[in-house]
């Protein structure tokens, strides 16, 4: 199957400063690829090289076998940051018209999305509020929505749920490996949270860092839905965590830029 | 409004009608607080005061009219536009500290007397000030912000009228008080320096007439039009900005 995804020796660099190094990666349609690494292992701008935000300096990086050189519709990305990424003079059904007017959707068939997303997300009767109305893990749902709204084939995100306290948090990985089967989307997901990493992931990819580059791939083989406390007491879940926890162990070792 | 803060205004008033009742005024410059109100009272009543404010407001909101939105625009651009901000910046630097009122003979020449002149140096009065606080305002917007017009595909102008643009907003309105203020002021200049209009010129004639109670009702006249004019526009922003849920600290 050719992927959907593919980095051919992308790399990136700030000025003299080599963030990203020598990427090789194909990411299969419906895959779910977490990505981890120390702090400052360009893990975002690994993100934003697939979003079309940042143009690789070497390599290539492409989408169903095209160089993304801009944004596309058919990748969306959900930020860490909800409380920036969101519009507060718009309420969360404004919020996610956005992207249909941004899409040129006809106002007629907005009102029925908005409606469908409102429900998926869980947001049923806050389609009237301002996001500063709402928790953080609501808004973060609105902002979910919202990528949704663009209907993508690919997801990026980017430690979405770092900011959210731990309950809330997986409540939203249940929701989203929910989302994910029904969908068949194809994930790209960043995080520092190696176990969020292993439960949801399909691959998880270590990276080092100095230049930041691929160290380990992990491949996870444990059945979904996969379960909040079933799964992390899997043998297989704990041997890669063990295995995780070991590379990135040395990982830190190694200088930081 | 507090009424703590009307003791002071109101005790000089009194002390003044106290003085000129006791003492007598025999001065060109001074009036009695009395004969100014019975001036004003007149001068309304005649309709030569209402036609003079209607004049002056007319010029000052046509000049904050084409200044302001030539402020908010060129503020947009640049602010949205490195190249553009870099090589217009010295040029804006060197002309803005340019009084308006020093900008009068220019426009005399090409204008004449009249409304034209005085809302185009209304307009050279304000624009400056828009600008740069517009394109401070467009600069400083969250740039994830601009990151979601992106990479929802929004257009440019999309991406301006419905990120840039509101985000500023809040920072506009500053903007235009600031403006509405001069544009009076420079309104009234123009008036008393060259222009044959509005509360500036009866002012004028009332000193040139030496008729001090005149000149002072036109002086009340302008408190209250001024104070008026700041407090619609803030009526009006407030208005706006929380039908945009702007609250707290982002103003």
């Amino acid at each position: 199957m050719t992927p959907l995804i593919s980095f051919r020796d992308a790399g990136v660099a700030f000025g003299s400063k080599q963030v990203l190094e020598g990427l090789n990666l194909d990411i299969a349609e419906g895959e779910f690829v977490c990505v981890v690494g120390a702090s400052g292992c360009g893990k975002t701008t690994m993100l934003r090289l697939i979003a079309g935000l940042h143009p690789p300096s070497e390599g290539v990086v492409s989408y169903a076998g095209q160089a993304i050189a801009r944004p596309r519709p058919e990748i969306a990305i959900v930020f860490q940051d909800y409380g920036k990424a969101l519009l507060p003079w718009r309420t969360v059904s404004g919020n996610i018209e956005l992207a249909l007017e941004a899409a040129g959707t006809p106002r007629a068939e907005r009102g029925a999305i908005i409606a469908n997303l409102i429900a998926l997300m869980g947001l049923e009767g806050d389609g009237g509020k301002f996001p500063s109305e709402l928790s953080g893990g609501m808004q973060q749902r609105v902002q979910i929505a919202r990528s949704l709204a663009q209907r993508p084939q690919v997801l990026l995100m980017d430690e979405p749920f770092g900011a959210l306290d731990a309950m809330t948090r997986q409540g939203l990985q249940d929701e989203l490996q929910r989302l994910m089967m029904q969908q068949r989307m194809t994930v790209f997901f960043v995080t520092h949270d190696l176990e969020e990493a292993i439960y949801l992931g399909d691959r998880v990819i270590g990276l080092r860092r100095n230049p930041g580059r691929i160290g380990k791939v992990f491949d996870v083989r444990i059945g979904r839905p996969r379960d909040q406390v079933a799964t992390p007491e899997d043998p297989e879940f704990l041997r890669i965590r063990r295995e995780l926890y070991d590379f990135i162990r040395d990982t830190e070792r190694e200088p930081a830029s | 409004m507090n009424w703590r803060g009307a003791i002071l205004p109101v005790s000089v008033i009194a002390a003044a009608q106290f003085a000129a009742t006791t003492y007598g005024i025999q001065s060109d410059a001074l009036a009695s607080p009395v004969e100014i109100l019975a001036s004003l009272l007149q001068a309304l009543a005649d309709g030569s005061m209402i036609r003079a404010t209607l004049e002056t407001l007319g010029a000052a909101l046509g000049g904050l009219l084409v200044g302001g939105s030539a402020g908010i625009l060129a503020g947009i651009v640049l602010g949205l536009s490195g190249v553009l901000n870099r090589l217009m910046t010295v040029s804006i630097e060197l002309v803005r500290p340019v009084p308006s009122v020093a900008i009068i003979p220019l426009f005399m020449l090409v204008f004449g007397l009249g409304f034209r002149l005085e809302i185009a140096v209304v307009a050279f009065g304000v624009v400056w000030t828009v600008l740069v606080l517009t394109r401070a305002a467009v600069a400083g917007i969250e740039p994830r912000l601009l990151e979601v017009a992106r990479v929802l595909g929004m257009s440019r102008a999309q991406a301006i009228w419905k990120i840039v643009l509101p985000s500023a907003l809040p920072r506009i309105f500053v903007a235009l008080r600031l403006a509405a203020t001069v544009s009076l002021i420079v309104a009234v200049t123009v008036e008393v320096a060259v222009n044959p209009l509005g509360l500036g010129y009866g002012m004028q004639i009332a000193q040139q007439a030496l008729r001090p109670e005149w000149m002072f009702a036109y002086l009340v006249w302008l408190i209250i039009v001024g104070w008026s004019f700041n407090y619609l526009l803030v009526r009006i922003e407030g208005i706006v900005l929380r039908r945009m849920n702007f609250t707290g600290p982002r103003r």
